[in-house]
């Protein structure tokens, strides 16, 4: 499925503008960046201090969000990451599956391609369906996302929808300029905590 | 040392674990765990996290910790190996982690293909930034495991309590 729509070219959604339209508005919304592209397209969309961005630790950035949702059950948090860094913590979504945060969404930015490391293909282009398996680990909803018809209603969903849940979003692999949010973990856990912990 | 004392280190764990108020605890099926484990699936104040693997568990500590709540790891030593690179978020962020590893290969091990992994998990925990403690006897699961919870939670360390395979009893092979 993945690699019919990369070779029938049609029109994809821009990783930019659709992560800028995910976080329009985004009131309290608690923001764990997957390392990579997710955390430059979160960090374009307007530096917050309750995005945590990633720098490393490939494949832990649902767990933290399950974390997160667990610690804060009356907020929510979505998850921004790429196809390559869920692969990576598959089993994340199993273990998210047994606890079932109703707060918790995790957007994949899938654009087919490993494009950190030269644009190779990942295995969502090879038949690996991120939807069809967070819905057999019992997630709430999972669904794809391949329309700007359906930014509104995701965006929604981040807000109110019952999780867990799980959006693949189905993204250009077209090259974005680099925009690199502060490196500092300790001073973006800092921060982040005094937004997401005041009274 | 009465029985008692041989038998409920883990309600010892337990103990502290409530008195420190831990809210998480992520955690791989074990055997040397399975006493603590069941205390805490009985407790609807902690959150028992089952993992697929270990080093789900350093990403859950991370998020428990960003959203104020403290929260403990429980692995055997092979766990350990599965985590190294995961454990970086502990020192690239610095937060409190609080690891009981289960130990195997060593006393009266079985099964040889437990020993490459053991005999370097105490050296693997130290080169990624964490203080050991190991526990021999169960009349020092209770000093040892308090010391570690206050060194973690006071101090935002990276901590792992290595509870020996002498003190967790010979696995048996037949039922």
């Amino acid at each position: 499925m993945s690699a019919e729509r990369t070779k029938a070219g049609h029109a994809m959604l821009e990783r930019r503008k659709l992560v800028k339209d995910l976080l329009v508005d985004r009131r309290d919304l608690m923001v764990v960046c997957g390392l990579g592209s997710a955390t430059y397209d979160v960090a374009a969309a307007g530096d917050h201090p309750l995005n945590l961005y990633l720098w490393g630790a490939m494949g832990g950035a649902a767990m933290i969000g399950l974390g997160l949702a667990l610690a804060k059950p009356d907020r929510r948090v979505a998850v921004l990451t790429g196809d390559g860094e869920a692969l990576m913590g598959l089993g994340a979504l199993a273990t998210i599956g047994v606890k079932r945060p109703e707060n918790l969404a995790i957007v994949v930015l899938d654009n087919a391609h490993y494009g950190e490391t030269g644009m190779q293909a990942s295995h969502t282009q090879g038949g690996a369906d991120l939807v069809a398996i967070a819905k057999g680990c019992g997630f709430a909803d999972a669904l794809t996302l391949s329309a700007q018809s359906g930014v509104a209603h995701v965006r929604e969903l981040l807000h109110t929808g019952k999780g867990p849940l799980l959006v693949n979003a189905h993204i250009s692999s077209a090259e974005t300029p680099r925009f690199l949010p502060v490196r500092d973990g300790h001073a973006i856990k800092l921060r982040f905590m005094q937004a997401a912990n005041a009274p | 040392m009465d029985d008692q004392t041989n038998l409920r280190w883990p309600d010892t764990i337990y103990d502290h674990f409530k008195r420190v108020g831990i809210r998480q605890v992520g955690y791989v099926p074990d055997a040397g765990h399975s006493r603590l484990i069941k205390r805490i699936c009985d407790d609807p104040e902690i959150a028992d996290v089952v993992l697929t693997t270990e080093e789900e568990g350093v990403g859950l500590v991370a998020g428990a910790h960003l959203g104020g709540q403290r929260a403990a790891l429980l692995m055997q030593s092979s766990g350990v190996g599965n985590c190294i690179n995961m454990f970086t978020l502990v020192r690239n962020m610095g937060f409190p982690c609080l690891v009981l590893v289960t130990m195997r290969g060593e006393f009266a091990e079985f099964n040889p293909w437990q020993v490459p992994m053991g005999s370097i998990t105490e050296p693997v925990l130290k080169l990624a930034g964490f203080l050991t403690y190991r526990v021999e006897e169960p009349g020092d699961v209770d000093e040892t495991v308090s010391a570690a919870c206050d060194m973690a939670f006071d101090g935002d360390l990276a901590v792992a309590v290595l509870l020996s395979q002498r003190l967790i009893g010979r696995k048996r092979w037949t039922k």
